[in-house]
């Protein structure tokens, strides 16, 4: 048996050393991260509507003037485990956008729901004239294209609580970070200090407090400062580069389940099988 | 051991279809009857578990490849599609990304069981050999997979991993060209990996009916080591040890279920969620964690060895670290077979696992300061296990005592 500890011990260390060395390179960028409290981080996580319509608000009104999100659809925001908007809501708001169609008479038609976002530039290159020559990165899959760094031991935790909300938290700690540089620091022209980023970005401060009204909803007042809209926002990423999270955990839980009941039962066939096998 | 069939056909078809393919007939023997050492423990059942990865891998993948578009500027949001809109895609797709890392996992306790009991020594070379072979299949349908989400990662994974070949004199160029169909990696790259992709696991399955025939000739090696000598050492594989693979099974699953549904991309790269753009170079480029102890030995040799520059140098020390498996029951002369009972070897062979275990971390550190030395030192023990101390050990070593029989040691074992 101490052969069996020995390997078993030696397997868990493999497996969380070696994923954990290349997992924790990856969210090499930036300095220490605040790590939030996100109603969708753990194994019970899921995602807060209210949130996610405020999040979504701040995305219409202030990000997607710069930023695409090519691979959402219209009818993604009422589907399951997302915003919980209505259809016909989202059939509302999709006929208030033009979407160009070559098809269409005047190579333009309303929106409706099967459609995609609409890109705020006709291409990288408008973008790129558009913001200085930086090129705003597209929105869909943003939250699970970045991480947060984390030293030894720390990212070995990530296996067994299953964090997977590094991007989330990186997009919170970039929009709460923008200060003024450090002395001996240089800010080039059109170039923005951020203490997370430990540099500078081509993107200004897109947010501060009471920029955006949030629509009256209910419950309590929410309030209006930049932490609350970097959550918010945040948490709206996340729900659009994974937004079928709710229902895998769900399966996830009913499989787990079955799976550890079953693995009881076939022991126990198991033993009785070779109680007379020596 | 052919001939164990107790198999007799009663009713005129089964009887019918013996006489012309005595299907049946086989699989009786080879999937009931054989006779296995009754004293296999549960590192045995890696076998079975890797079957059914690969089984998990071809089933998944074969959907995978119902939606998925192997072309440069379609297949980021080809992968995007399956994960959002495809019914069960996010499980699907999820299984078959994490499906490999388990895979890895499974054929690295496999081999390394093997390893410890001196599965590779006489009469199971050939097994041995067939196994390593699978390993280099694996690795190689594991890469190009890898490739096919067309993120950052995957490019330049793709970049760099084809890029060793050039360092090959002479032929290393018309290689390199050939592997990415053009002078970049670009949508012929795609093409031509998607394919080999969806062909090599069918070579690897082959080759895995080969592996089982090779072990059902001498038959299974056992923790003792010492071979079966009478009917008293056995148990049928059916039900006894289909029993115990299928409840190894089972709990194998249980992490892998753990990983797909609730942790789906922590075995990955952030990067490989940014589509592959051959304008923007990665600042950190790690592959997967299973190959990290090989590129690590990749980048140990910074060095250049008298006319080899350190390209060249590298690229023969990660061929070598894994051609040098070929050999090793030649480079084990040790007439005993189990670790257990080789009292020098088992500090050695710990200390080659725990090596083994910093070259996979130094594999995702930066290439600088303690992580070279580390490597350098790691890689050298990597090949002086196999090449010195496994020579010379089985010279100068006294082995334990070993049990007559592995009935005896079952024996001796219930009894204390």
């Amino acid at each position: 048996m101490k052969f069996t500890q020995k390997l078993a011990a030696a397997a868990v260390l493999v497996l969380s050393m070696g994923m954990g060395g290349s997992a924790a390179l990856a969210a090499e960028e930036g300095g220490h991260a605040e790590q939030q409290n996100w109603t969708f981080a753990g194994l019970f996580g899921t995602y807060d509507e209210h949130q996610l319509q405020r999040g979504f608000q701040i995305f219409r009104e202030v990000c997607s003037n710069c930023h695409s999100a090519n691979l959402l659809a219209f009818r993604n925001l009422s589907e399951e485990g997302g915003p919980g908007f209505s259809e016909e809501q989202v059939k509302a708001l999709a006929e208030t956008y033009t979407i160009e169609d070559a098809e269409a008479e005047g190579g333009e038609r309303s929106g409706v729901a099967a459609d995609r976002w609409p890109a705020p530039f006709a291409s990288d290159q408008d973008a790129r004239d558009a913001n200085g020559g930086a090129l705003p990165p597209d929105f869909s899959v943003l939250a699970k294209a970045r991480g947060i760094h984390q030293p030894f031991p720390f990212w070995v935790f990530n296996y067994f609580t299953a964090y997977q909300e590094g991007g989330a938290d990186y997009i919170y700690n970039l929009l709460v970070n923008y200060h003024e540089a450090p002395e001996g620091v240089e800010v080039p022209p059109g170039q923005y200090y951020n203490s997370f980023l430990g540099g500078t970005l081509a993107m200004g401060p897109p947010l501060d407090d009471g920029f955006v009204t949030y629509e009256a909803g209910e419950g309590e007042a929410v309030p209006e400062t930049l932490e609350q809209y970097s959550k918010d926002i945040s948490a709206f990423m996340y729900w659009m580069a994974d937004p079928h999270l709710a229902e895998r955990k769900a399966t996830g839980f009913r499989v787990l389940i079955f799976l550890i009941v079953f693995a009881a039962l076939m022991y126990l066939v198991k033993r009785r099988l070779w109680a007379n096998a020596h | 051991m052919a001939g164990n069939s107790t198999y007799n056909p009663t009713n005129p078809v089964e009887k019918w279809l013996d006489d012309r393919l005595p299907l049946v007939r086989f699989s009786k023997e080879h999937l009931m009857d054989f006779p296995t050492p009754k004293n296999l423990n549960y590192w045995w059942t890696f076998g079975a578990i890797l079957v059914m990865c690969l089984g998990i891998q071809i089933v998944t993948g074969i959907v995978l490849a119902m939606h998925y578009t192997p072309e440069a500027t379609m297949a980021f949001n080809s992968v995007e599609h399956i994960r959002r809109d495809v019914n069960f895609g996010r499980i699907i797709q999820g299984t078959h990304a994490v499906g490999a890392s388990m895979f890895f996992a499974a054929v690295y306790i496999h081999i390394f069981r093997g390893l410890y009991y001196g599965s590779y020594k006489e009469p199971r070379e050939v097994l041995w050999i067939l196994g390593v072979i699978m390993f280099v299949l694996m690795m190689a349908t594991a890469f190009m997979g890898y490739v096919l989400p067309w993120g950052q990662m995957s490019f330049w994974a793709a970049t760099v991993i084809t890029n060793i070949f050039a360092a090959i004199p002479i032929v290393g160029e018309p290689i390199l060209q050939l592997l990415r169909g053009g002078f970049a990696v670009d949508n012929a790259t795609l093409n031509r990996f998607f394919s080999l992709h969806y062909l090599l696991p069918f070579v690897l399955a082959a080759v895995v009916a080969l592996h089982i025939w090779a072990l059902h000739v001498p038959g299974n090696n056992n923790p003792v080591g010492v071979e079966v000598k009478s009917e008293r050492d056995t148990l049928a594989f059916h039900p006894y040890y289909t029993m115990k693979d299928m409840f190894a099974m089972v709990v194998f699953l249980i992490p892998f279920a753990w990983f797909v549904f609730f942790a789906p991309d922590i075995l990955g790269h952030p990067d490989n969620y940014i589509m592959a753009d051959p304008q923007v170079t990665p600042p950190h480029i790690v592959p997967e964690w299973y190959f990290l102890p090989f590129y690590a030995i990749l980048r140990a040799i910074d060095f250049n060895i008298l006319f080899i520059d350190s390209k060249l140098g590298g690229v023969i020390f990660f061929a070598g670290s894994i051609l040098v498996l070929f050999f090793v029951p030649w480079l084990d002369r040790s007439k005993v077979r189990s670790g257990s009972f080789r009292p020098l070897f088992k500090p050695f062979y710990w200390v080659f696992v725990l090596n083994f275990i910093m070259l996979t971390y130094l594999g995702a550190q930066a290439a600088e300061g303690i992580y070279v030395v580390l490597s350098k030192i790691g890689t050298a023990y990597y090949f002086a296990y196999f090449l010195i101390i496994l020579p010379v050990l089985s010279r100068i070593e006294t082995p334990a005592p070993l049990p007559t029989s592995i009935s005896e040691s079952v024996l001796s074992k219930s009894a204390s």
